[in-house]
């Protein structure tokens, strides 16, 4: 039982870390980014390149997938995304679902469409019995991470300049501009963070969740339902829904496997139709 | 105005009717090679490949007095484009035999094609029971239907291992295979005491395997598409399922000779049952093993062995027919063949057009650094379990 809400809460920490790059994006930025899942896909095959190709450790890699996939977001953002800020929604999504086949075409050329496969350290395997609780070690690491980085992402946009900066930007642009805030770097900055997240994101479930080329199309639905649900007004919104979202589908799984994969449709349904806007919506905007 | 379309279609008409009259007495026979090339089910493309490139290094290019010339075609393993392919290899190619098709979709969508034309194809890889049925002039190479399961179940009886889990993944193969074992596993005595069906597009077994563990049987009893095998396979000993006293056996697509290596040591000890095994002790074997990794630099497994005796069955309708290209006689010339494979001794069942094999029972063990199944026990000659009876 116990055993069932562990898994549960770790999933839903890895979805939350691989989701809350797309909620930054279209919560804060209003871009619709389907792409989003190429870049956990990118920090993913940096892991697994890293380390089968050169045998780096896997702890090396985790900051290494960040910031690769962060300089790809940067690059990309510079020269493409920035073009479609203004862009209608459906522009972006036509534009954005691109993205995604193309790097759907090129992780299978490039490293082929098999499923690639990491060896986690040798501290990383097995489980733990805590008070007759059994706990997968890697979990447990993935839920210590993500716990480290909500707490983290909170206060950064909550309480330093950057975050201030960040809300102003996005609330209106003209104006943060006129106050001297220099709107485009900001914007870059908050990509590419997004971006690395969702990288981060791709290296830690690589073991979990599998890594192949339809990545990005297999999990884009996951990472819908987890922003939907959880209303793109802050960062505890998706978390939430992350966590509610992994333990649904989890103990949905365990209890009755036959409509096990219903279950996380189920629960959005359920929320969009008590909530609308999601569990937590910016009320009286736009 | 003539436009590219106008051409085009004339160009059909034109190869339709040549097509239509009687077979050219021409000294090239070519085989046209469907397979997913490109896509997430490559792997068996490469293999397959190799496994038929291996088959006429060995062989030589010229059966039934004539040269044998492959078309090999990418079908990236969705349906409606194995149908285009089939049909433009047998209008303008005028392949006289087809092979290939990846997974089963592929190779139903090609039967109502190769009946109308009366070409004979020949499948390397896809393995449900039903395909057979929907046109009489498939012939199979791979295996059929839960062939391989059938065997695991009576094994298990016999090994002490009363209450098994299954736990096969929810599509076509996944659902052949788990009647396979049930039937044969109940027959003999055992218990299943639950039998779990895991969707196609999983993300995580944790739920599905924790449920295994808690149910506490003898031994879990596995099917799932080869690629996913690896990552079941770590979650499994992660979990400490094995270290909690569950057997894991399974059919050979989770150990697959192919991902292996990659899976690394958590396979170790795995039973599976299945009806290749590159570690095979045979000379025609040793051979087929050299020849591949020579030239395509991988260890085949059981898709390039499909592949290399497809072609052997291509090779062996041709003598017969003394190079005959007519579909109906290839065909016929192949219901009844009889041949020793790398695998071991195989045969075409006159009746169904399918395969009949030994399967064997093997376990996973470390052989000059390397990972391999070694066959430790034969069941000799299994049919199609559900046409059998």
């Amino acid at each position: 039982m116990l055993t069932i809400l562990f898994d549960g809460v770790a999933y839903g920490m890895l979805l939350f870390i691989l989701a809350c790059g797309l909620s930054i994006t279209l919560g804060l930025m209003n871009f619709v980014n389907l792409a989003h899942g190429a870049f956990a896909m990118a920090g993913g095959y940096v892991t697994v390149i890293l380390m089968n190709r050169y045998g780096i450790s896997f702890y090396w890699c985790l900051p290494a997938a960040f910031l690769v996939t962060a300089l790809v977001g940067a690059i990309l953002e510079v020269t493409l995304y920035r073009r479609l800020y203004r862009a209608s929604h459906l522009d972006q999504v036509l534009f954005s679902i691109g993205l995604v086949f193309m790097a759907i075409a090129a992780a299978d050329y490039f490293m082929g469409g098999q499923q690639q496969l990491i060896n986690l350290p040798a501290e990383l395997r097995g489980r733990l019995d805590l008070f007759g609780i059994g706990i997968g070690r890697s979990r447990l690491f993935v839920i210590l991470i993500c716990a480290v980085l909500v707490v983290a992402l909170q206060l950064a946009l909550t309480r330093t300049r950057f975050g201030s900066q960040l809300r102003a930007a996005v609330d209106d642009g003209r104006v943060a501009r006129g106050l001297g805030i220099n709107v485009s770097t900001i914007f870059v900055l908050t990509f590419a963070l997004g971006s690395g997240l969702a990288g981060l994101g791709g290296a830690l479930g690589a073991d979990m969740l599998g890594l192949d080329p339809n990545f990005p199309l297999k999990f884009l639905i996951y990472f819908m339902i987890v922003v939907t649900v959880g209303g793109t007004s802050s960062i505890t919104g998706p978390f939430i829904a992350a966590l509610l979202l992994g333990i649904a589908d989890v103990a949905g799984k365990y209890y009755l496997p036959q409509a096990g994969a219903f279950i996380i449709y189920a629960v959005m349904i359920l929320v969009l139709i008590l909530r609308p806007n999601g569990l937590f919506s910016r009320e009286g905007r736009r | 105005m003539i436009t590219r379309r106008h051409l085009i279609a004339s160009a059909a008409a034109i190869a339709m009717l040549s097509a239509a009259a009687p077979s050219m007495a021409a000294d090239t026979v070519k085989i046209g090679l469907i397979l997913p090339m490109t896509g997430p089910f490559a792997s068996t493309g490469r293999q397959v490949e190799a496994g038929v490139r291996a088959y006429m290094a060995l062989n030589g290019d010229t059966a039934g007095g004539k040269k044998v010339e492959i078309v090999l075609r990418d079908d990236a393993g969705t349906a409606d484009q194995t149908r285009r392919i089939a049909q433009e290899l047998i209008v303008n190619d005028k392949v006289s035999m087809l092979m290939g098709f990846g997974l089963t979709p592929l190779a139903m969508a090609v039967a109502p094609v190769i009946s109308q034309a009366k070409v004979p194809a020949i499948i390397t890889s896809a393995t449900t029971s039903a395909i057979m049925s929907k046109s009489d002039y498939f012939a199979r190479t791979s295996m059929a239907g839960p062939q391989s399961a059938v065997p695991v179940a009576t094994w298990a009886a016999k090994n002490g291992l009363k209450r098994v889990v299954t736990l096969v993944t929810d599509y076509g193969p996944g659902h052949d295979i788990e009647k396979g074992f049930t039937d044969e596993f109940k027959k003999d005595g055992g218990e299943i005491v639950e039998a779990v069906r895991v969707p196609l597009q999983n993300p995580d077994f944790a739920p599905f395997l924790q449920r295994v563990r808690d149910a506490k049987p003898d031994a879990v009893f596995v099917f799932v598409p080869a690629g996913v095998g690896s990552l079941f396979m770590k979650q499994f000993v992660d979990r400490g399922l094995a270290d909690a006293g569950i057997k894991l056996i399974a059919t050979g697509d989770v150990t697959d000779d192919d991902l292996l290596g990659a899976i690394g040591d958590p396979a170790l000890g795995v039973i599976t049952g299945h009806f290749y095994s590159a570690a095979h002790d045979s000379p025609e074997n040793k051979a087929f093993v050299k020849q591949v990794k020579d030239t395509a630099k991988i260890r085949p497994n059981f898709m390039a062995v499909g592949g290399f005796d497809a072609m052997h069955l291509a090779y062996a309708a041709l003598a017969k027919t003394n190079g005959d290209t007519d579909g109906t006689k290839l065909i016929t010339a192949m219901k009844g063949a009889e041949w020793t494979s790398p695998r071991g001794p195989i045969s075409i069942d006159p009746a169904t057009r399918d395969i009949v094999q030994d399967i064997y029972i093997r376990k996973v063990e470390k052989k000059d650094g390397e990972l391999y199944n070694i066959e430790f026990d034969t069941f000799k000659k299994i049919h199609d379990p559900f046409v059998a009876k």
